[in-house]
């Protein structure tokens, strides 16, 4: 990764993202083989990279039981901050946390505890900042804002490793991994992912969209038929097969079907519908 | 970085201060549990009861009789009421109502006259035989009872015995039940503010989570363990010193020893609490399990010591058992110096089993926090 990149995690729940970070924070040792984090050894140098790196746990894990500042000035305090009450200040103001400054952090909503939890996290300026599901149960106006921050953070030169289930999220990286049973299966940019899956996708507009995505899942050729608010989308990997189960829905309905590019989304569904050893064999590999 | 450093461990001391300080049932316990219990105990439990009820069966009501049944309540044990049949006091005897029943057989006073030495027969319930000890020991007290009103021939001749018994009560001359509860309840309540809260409050940072942030922080292991011991340590004092002043001023508790040196014994057996306290937060997953780990080490902790029960009265596996746990010997160290004014050389053979108990658990620790965090 290069300095200032945002890079999104992305995989099924149990494909090993946690694990990654916990790795290169060196709260776990891998079994075997190793790696490297900020150019440093992450199984011997382990207490040299803490200091560098910024960990936000996938569950609120700081303490509820004290305030915002109290939190933040403990993170102050253990990371030896040379100027710790100026640099909790900054982050206050800079976080928007000001107002809320005395509250208990179990008192928060979840969108500023996340912004609490963001704000202890890069205190102490960490080179590279590890997000593990950083948004999950936050809502959208939260999480748009938590982005803009990281986005935000980026420009400074801040490198960020966002692990996430979302896809409007994985959208907003500049580059994102897709892991399944630990191993890299896809990676490049958000556009190249989608192009380069090689799924074709079509979309319909008319009526009754429902019932023929429910006659459409069962064709031969159609990986995913879901409905999209007022459009429906069809994708497989087959084009002429996708094409006939459609032409064969045909007299069902009056349907208007074009084709469009791949949505992540649909990308993503057609990687975790897959088994493991047919994903290996595919030979992604275009990283920028 | 690698070295301990004196700021993260005052941070994470002030943390953890901040927490005790937030938690007001906790803190408000700390202080109110030790008094409470006690005035509690320190009044209500006695092992030398007296005026235990008792029932009175007799058909005849003599003059003998009477000159008995006013002996028995002057020993003080036992408080007689008259019963009418053998079934009432069969009845009485089962709803625990009464805890003697004297049966006078008929015809008592011409038996006794005539030197037929009738016997008495006391049914006394004895599912709680510590209950009845002292008052089954007085009845033998009693055989000169109705000497003066006897004539001469049939009167108890006072054995010539030829040497004497004196029991001198040494150290606790009134015998007061509270004087062996007091080093107990040190014990237990030290017990319960170091083993179970550090236990506790390590378990807790696992299983809410902050444990992996705090992993995942330049903090290092020992400042962390170091300042979550620290407050409960001087809260454990601050106990100590508030039993002991109740008791003294309260219950008249004699502090014979020193106090510094008490100090110092207290401090070794605090430190056992909490390496075994930290052993056990390694193991635990959740809070659950590690009041359970801890109340695992509290029971034997309590009837073994000899504080419940008397030591020497265990079997000797049973005492083998108790000397490996450091109750036992803070127990006798507590009690020597408060009650018999030991001095260091006569503690010095218990603190050593406190220290090689500690050292062992330590090593323990550290190997398994070893394993399980790092």
């Amino acid at each position: 990764m290069t300095a200032g990149e945002i890079c999104g995690f992305l995989g099924a729940n149990g494909s090993g993202k946690t694990t990654t970070i916990r790795m290169l924070c060196g709260l776990i040792k891998p079994d075997g083989g190793g790696g490297t984090c900020l150019g440093l050894d992450i199984v011997r140098d382990a207490p040299r990279i803490r200091p560098q790196i910024g960990y936000m746990t996938q569950r609120f894990s700081f303490y509820e039981d004290l305030t915002v500042a109290e939190n933040l000035d403990f993170v102050a305090g253990v990371y030896e901050l040379d100027n710790p009450r100026e640099a909790v200040r900054a982050i206050i103001d800079r976080m928007g946390l000001v107002d809320r400054t005395n509250q208990l952090a179990g008192e928060l909503s979840g969108g500023w505890k996340q912004r609490l939890a963001l704000a202890a996290c890069v205190l102490h300026k960490p080179k590279l900042l590890l997000l593990d599901e950083p948004t999950a149960g936050v809502d959208a106006k939260a999480r748009r804002e938590f982005w803009d921050l990281i986005h935000d953070m980026a420009v400074d030169g801040l490198t960020v490793l966002v692990s996430t289930h979302y896809m409007d999220e994985a959208a907003r990286c500049g580059r994102i991994v897709y892991l399944s049973d630990g191993k890299i299966v896809v990676q490049g940019s958000p556009d190249e992912v989608a192009r380069g899956s090689g799924l074709v996708t079509y979309e319909a507009t008319g009526a009754d969209l429902d019932l023929a995505a429910r006659k459409l899942r069962k064709m031969p050729g159609v990986e995913a038929a879901a409905v999209f608010g007022s459009a429906l989308h069809a994708a497989g990997m087959d084009r002429t097969a996708l094409e006939q189960a459609i032409k064969s829905l045909e007299g069902g309905g009056a349907l208007v079907w074009h084709e469009v590019a791949p949505e992540l989304e649909d990308v993503f569904i057609h990687l975790l519908s897959k088994p493991v050893e047919q994903q290996a064999s595919q030979p992604v590999k275009d990283a920028a | 970085m690698n070295g301990f450093s004196l700021k993260r461990f005052l941070t994470v001391l002030r943390k953890e201060w901040i927490q005790v300080r937030r938690d007001p049932i906790t803190l408000r316990m700390i202080i109110a549990l030790p008094v409470m219990q006690l005035f509690l105990f320190g009044f209500a439990i006695n092992a030398d009861p007296k005026n235990l009820p008792a029932g009175l069966l007799s058909v005849d009501h003599s003059k003998y009789e009477r000159t008995l049944v006013a002996a028995l309540q002057n020993t003080g044990y036992f408080d007689i009421r008259p019963l009418v049949s053998e079934a009432e006091a069969e009845r009485a005897l089962a709803d625990g109502e009464l805890l003697f029943v004297v049966n006078i057989p008929p015809n008592f006073d011409r038996s006794v006259d005539r030197g037929e030495k009738p016997t008495i027969l006391i049914d006394a319930d004895a599912t709680d035989p510590s209950t009845i000890g002292n008052a089954a020991a007085a009845l033998a007290a009693l055989t000169t009872a109705l000497d003066r009103d006897l004539p001469q021939g049939v009167q108890s001749k006072p054995a010539n015995l030829p040497f004497q018994f004196e029991l001198h009560a040494r150290y606790n001359p009134e015998r007061l039940t509270v004087l062996n509860i007091v080093p107990g309840l040190i014990l237990m309540v030290l017990t319960m503010s170091t083993l179970f809260v550090t236990t506790l409050s390590i378990t807790r940072e696992t299983e809410r989570g902050t444990m992996e942030n705090l992993l995942a922080m330049p903090v290092r292991p020992i400042e962390v363990m170091l300042a979550k011991v620290v407050p409960y340590i001087a809260i454990g004092y601050v106990q100590v010193i508030l039993i002991v002043v109740i008791a003294a001023a309260v219950f008249g508790l004699p502090i014979r020893g020193s106090i510094p040196l008490l100090a110092v014994a207290l401090g070794l057996f605090i430190a056992s609490n909490l390496v075994l306290g930290i052993t056990f937060s390694t193991v635990a997953r959740n809070q659950m399990q590690a009041t359970q780990m801890a109340q695992f080490m509290l029971l034997p902790s309590f009837l073994l010591s000899g504080f419940m029960f008397p030591f020497k009265g265990m079997p000797v596996w049973a005492q083998w058992i108790g000397e490996l746990l450091p109750m036992t010997h803070a127990l006798r160290i507590v009690r020597g110096v408060l009650l018999k004014g030991n001095g260091l050389a006569e503690i010095a053979a218990e603190l050593w089993p406190i220290a090689a108990f500690t050292l062992v658990v330590a090593v323990i620790a550290t190997w398994s926090y070893r394993e399980t965090l790092e």
